[in-house]
C-alpha cells in the first residue's frame, strides 16, 4: 500500500503541522487529515484526561472549539446575579428570603423548560404546553374543589396527568403518523387548548376563578407544591440522602470502570465533582433554613424545589440511562440512520410528545399553586416562549440531538433570576420582556463566537 | 486472493429481475459472492448495481429470482432478515448519528441492557475490542463523538459497526467516494482486512483505481444486466472502463486491447 504522504493538501488546509517523516507500523498510521486540534477539542474531556491538569485543559479546549456547553448560562447567571444584587433596594436580591422567592418562581419556568427539552432534542418544537400545562392544572384544581367534586389530591393529580399525556399523545400522532409539521399542530393546540381551559375554568360556582386557598386539606395539599416546605431537619436529611446516593452513584462508576481497564476520569475530579455538589446542597438548605418570615418562623426547604429535582432526576435518568433516551438522541442527531438501526422512530417521537406533555402538566400544577389557583389570564402564550428560551439558554439546541434536561433547569433559572429581579426593582413587566430576549441573544451570541473558526462543523444551537 | 472458496459462494443471485413502473432496473442478473474475497460491483450511473445491493440487504424486494445464502434459497424481505442471515451494508451516507459517540453509534439499536439499563461499559469493552481487531487506531477515544472525526474514520466506525455483529457478508456502496487518497488508504486497508477474515465483502465503487487495489473479482452492470463477472486479474482498467460504458468488449474501436473479453457472457 501507498503510504499517505503527510504534507498532503488537506493537511495544510487544516493549519496543522504536519506530521514529522517517520516510518511507522499501518495499524499506527496516522490520519493526516484529522486535525488532531480540532478532533480533540470535541471530545468530552472526563473521558481522555488522566490528570486534572489533563481535564483542565482539555475543557479550555472544548469551548474554544466551539462547545461552549453550559458556559453561556453560567455566565449569564453570574451577571444577573452580580447586576440585581447591585442595584435592587437595600441589595435584598441574594437575602436568603429573595433567593427562597426566586427558586420558587423560577420552578415553573424550570419545568417548562424540561419539558420543552423532549421534542427539541428530537428537533421537533411544542408549543403548546403553555396551555396544554394550565389545563392539566385546572383539571386537577376543579377536582379537588371541596364544593363540587371535592376528589383527594392525589387521584386529581394523576387524572390531570393523563389528561396532558393523551393531548400529547393526539398531537405526536398528528406530527409523526400524518406527518404534519409540529410547529403548526402544537401552533393550533397553543389556541385550542387556550380554549379549552376557558371551559374548564367555568364549570362550579367559582366564576372562572377555582382557587386553592382555604384550610380543606386537598386544595391545601396542591397549594402546597409551591409554598409549603418541609422542617429544617429534614430538608438537612434529604440534602444528606441526595448528595450521599449521586455521590456514591458516582464514584462507584468511575471505580468500576477504572478496575476494568475502561477510561475514567482521574480520581481528584470525582471528589472535587462530589464536593461541589455537596457544597451546591448545603449552600441550598442553609439558604431555606434561614428564617424567612417577618413575623413568626418560617424555615425550610420548600417542596417545589422537590418536584424540580424528581423530574430533573427521572428524566435525566430516562434519557442517559434507557435504550429509549439513547433512542431520542440518535432521532435527533440522524433520524434516517436511527430507522435503519431498526429503531421505531414513529413510536420514540410519539412519546416525546407524551412526556413533553405530561411533563408541561406538573409545571402547569406549579403555576397553579404559584397562583393558588386557576383563572382566565394564564399567559401561556408566554409561558411556551419562555420554556424555549429557557432550553436554548440553557444550551439546548433547536436542531434536535444536543441537550441535557439540566439545560432546562438552568435556563429556567435563568429566566426566574430575571423576573425576579425586575420585580424587585419595581419595574414593568415591559422590561422584563425586554431583558430576558436580551439574554436569550446574549446567550447564543456566546455560543456562536466560541463556534466561530472552529472546523469542526458542530451544530449550534439555533 | 483466495480462490479455493469461489467455488462454493457464499451467497449467489441467480436471474433476479427488478422493475419499477416502466423501468426494467434489474434483469436477469446472477451475481456470486464468495467468502474470503472482495468482488467490486462496477457500472455507469443508472446500470443496477444499487438497486442489487439493495436486494441483497432487504431494502427492495426482487420481483424475480432467487437468492441463495450457503446455497440455500432464501427470501430477504426487510433489513432485518438481512441481518438475520449475517448480511450487513455499509451505506454510502454512512448512516452514522454525529451526535452520539462511537460506542453509541456501533450499537445503536442493538444496546446491551443490564437489568434494562444500558450497560456501557461492557458496550465499551465490545466496541473497543473490535476496532482494536481491525485495526482502528487512529481514534483519540471511542467516547468521542462521531461528528468529531474525519472521513477515513467515520467509513473505519461504520465497516466496525458491520463487522461487529458476526457477519458474514458486509455490503459497501461507495466507500472511498469522499474520502481523500490517505482516508481511502485505511479504508482500502480496512476492507482487505475483512477478507483476510474471511468475510465476503461486495464493494460498489466507480473508482477503477480502488477497484483494482483491493478487488479479488469484478463484476460489470450496464443497464440492469450483469455483463461479465470474472477475476480481477483477467480485466485491466480499460476492459473494465469498456463493459461499463458499453456493455461489451470490441463494441468501439479502442477495445481490442484485452483477448479474452469476447467469449464472456455478454449480452
Amino acid at each position: 500500500m501507498t503510504r499517505p504522504d503527510p504534507n498532503s493538501a488537506n493537511t495544510a488546509t487544516t493549519g496543522t503541522p504536519a506530521a514529522p517523516e517517520v516510518e511507522q507500523p499501518v495499524e499506527a498510521l496516522a490520519d493526516p487529515t484529522a486535525a488532531p486540534e480540532v478532533a480533540a477539542s470535541l471530545v468530552p474531556p472526563e473521558i481522555v484526561a488522566q490528570t486534572l491538569r489533563e481535564y483542565a485543559r482539555g475543557q479550555v479546549l472544548r469551548i474554544r472549539g466551539g462547545d461552549s456547553g453550559v458556559l453561556p448560562v453560567v455566565l449569564a447567571l453570574v451577571v444577573i446575579v452580580i447586576v440585581f444584587q447591585a442595584i435592587s433596594p437595600n441589595h435584598v436580591f441574594l437575602s436568603a428570603g429573595n433567593i427562597v422567592n426566586l427558586f420558587q418562581q423560577s420552578s415553573y419556568f424550570m419545568v417548562f423548560a424540561m419539558a420543552e427539552i423532549f421534542v427539541l432534542l428530537l428537533g421537533e418544537i411544542d408549543l403548546s404546553i403553555g396551555y396544554v400545562g394550565p389545563v392539566g392544572a385546572v383539571i386537577a384544581v376543579q377536582l379537588v374543589q371541596p364544593s363540587t367534586t371535592n376528589w383527594p389530591w392525589l387521584p386529581a393529580v394523576i387524572v390531570a396527568l393523563i389528561a396532558c399525556a393523551v393531548i400529547g399523545a393526539v398531537q405526536g400522532t398528528l406530527v409523526t403518523r400524518l406527518r404534519l409539521p409540529s410547529f403548526i399542530v402544537t401552533l393550533a393546540g397553543l389556541l385550542i387548548f387556550n380554549g379549552v381551559l376557558l371551559i374548564v375554568l367555568a364549570f362550579g360556582p367559582f366564576s372562572g376563578y377555582p382557587s386553592l386557598g382555604g384550610q380543606k386539606p386537598n386544595p391545601h395539599a396542591l397549594y402546597d407544591w409551591m409554598w409549603g416546605h418541609i422542617s429544617p431537619t429534614g430538608g438537612w436529611i434529604a440534602m444528606a440522602v441526595i448528595v450521599g446516593a449521586l455521590g456514591l452513584n458516582s464514584f462507584l462508576r468511575d471505580t468500576r470502570r477504572r478496575r476494568s481497564g475502561l477510561v475514567a476520569p482521574p480520581l481528584s475530579l470525582t471528589f472535587i465533582k462530589i464536593v461541589f455538589l455537596a457544597a451546591v446542597g448545603v449552600a441550598v438548605v442553609a439558604v431555606c433554613n434561614v428564617n424567612r418570615a417577618h413575623i413568626g418562623t418560617l424555615a425550610g426547604v420548600p417542596w417545589s424545589i422537590f418536584i424540580v429535582l424528581g423530574v430533573l432526576g427521572a428524566w435525566t435518568f430516562l434519557l442517559g440511562r434507557t435504550r429509549y433516551g439513547r433512542y431520542v438522541y440518535a432521532i435527533g442527531g440522524n433520524a434516517e440512520a436511527a430507522r435503519r438501526a431498526g429503531i421505531n422512530v414513529n413510536m420514540v417521537r410519539t412519546v416525546a410528545f407524551v412526556l413533553c406533555s405530561l411533563t408541561a402538566g406538573i409545571a402547569g400544577l406549579l403555576y397553579a399553586s404559584y397562583l393558588g389557583g386557576m383563572s382566565n389570564n394564564v399567559p401561556g402564550g408566554q409561558l411556551v416562549l419562555y420554556a424555549v428560551a429557557g432550553a436554548v439558554i440553557g444550551g439546548t439546541s433547536l436542531f434536535g440531538g444536543r441537550g441535557k434536561i439540566a439545560h432546562g433547569v438552568l435556563g429556567g433559572l435563568v429566566i426566574g433570576g430575571i423576573y425576579n429581579g425586575t420585580y424587585l426593582l419595581g419595574l414593568q413587566v415591559q422590561w422584563q420582556f425586554i431583558v430576558t430576549g436580551g439574554v436569550l441573544i446574549a446567550a447564543v451570541t456566546i455560543d456562536a463566537l466560541s463556534r466561530r473558526g472552529s472546523a469542526s462543523g458542530g451544530v449550534g444551537r439555533v | 486472493m483466495t480462490d479455493a472458496k469461489v467455488d462454493e459462494p457464499l451467497l449467489k443471485v441467480r436471474g433476479l429481475y427488478k422493475s419499477f413502473g416502466a423501468v426494467q432496473a434489474l434483469a436477469d442478473v446472477d451475481l456470486d459472492l464468495p467468502a474470503g474475497a472482495v468482488t467490486a460491483l462496477c457500472g455507469d450511473n443508472g446500470a443496477g448495481k444499487s438497486v442489487l445491493i439493495k436486494c441483497i440487504s432487504g431494502i427492495f424486494e426482487p420481483d424475480h429470482g432467487q437468492i441463495y445464502w450457503e446455497g440455500r434459497p432464501v427470501h430477504i424481505r426487510n433489513a432485518h432478515d438481512a441481518s438475520a442471515l449475517a448480511i450487513e451494508t455499509v451505506y454510502q451516507d454512512l448512516a452514522l448519528a454525529d451526535n452520539l459517540d462511537i460506542v453509541q453509534n456501533m450499537f445503536l439499536g442493538r444496546e446491551r441492557l443490564r437489568r434494562r439499563l444500558l450497560d456501557e461499559d461492557d458496550m465499551e469493552r465490545a466496541a473497543a475490542e473490535t476496532l482494536a481487531s481491525l485495526r482502528v487506531t487512529t481514534v483519540r477515544s471511542i467516547r468521542q463523538p462521531v461528528g468529531s472525526l474525519s472521513g477515513g474514520q467515520r467509513q473505519s466506525v461504520a465497516v466496525a459497526k458491520a463487522v461487529m455483529w458476526n457477519s458474514k457478508l458486509v455490503i459497501m456502496d461507495e466507500p472511498t467516494a469522499a474520502l481523500g487518497v490517505a482516508q481511502t488508504t485505511q479504508v482500502l486497508e480496512l476492507i482487505r482486512r475483512l477478507r483476510d477474515r474471511g468475510l465476503a465483502v461486495a464493494l460498489v465503487s466507480h473508482n477503477l483505481i480502488d477497484v483494482f487495489a483491493v478487488a479479488d473479482r469484478i463484476a460489470v452492470m450496464y443497464l440492469g444486466r450483469k455483463v461479465v463477472e470474472d477475476k480481477a486479474s483477467t480485466f485491466d482498467r480499460q476492459s473494465v472502463v469498456e463493459y461499463m460504458t458499453t456493455g461489451g468488449l470490441g463494441l468501439t474501436a479502442v477495445g481490442l486491447l484485452t483477448g479474452d473479453g469476447a467469449t464472456r457472457d455478454a449480452p
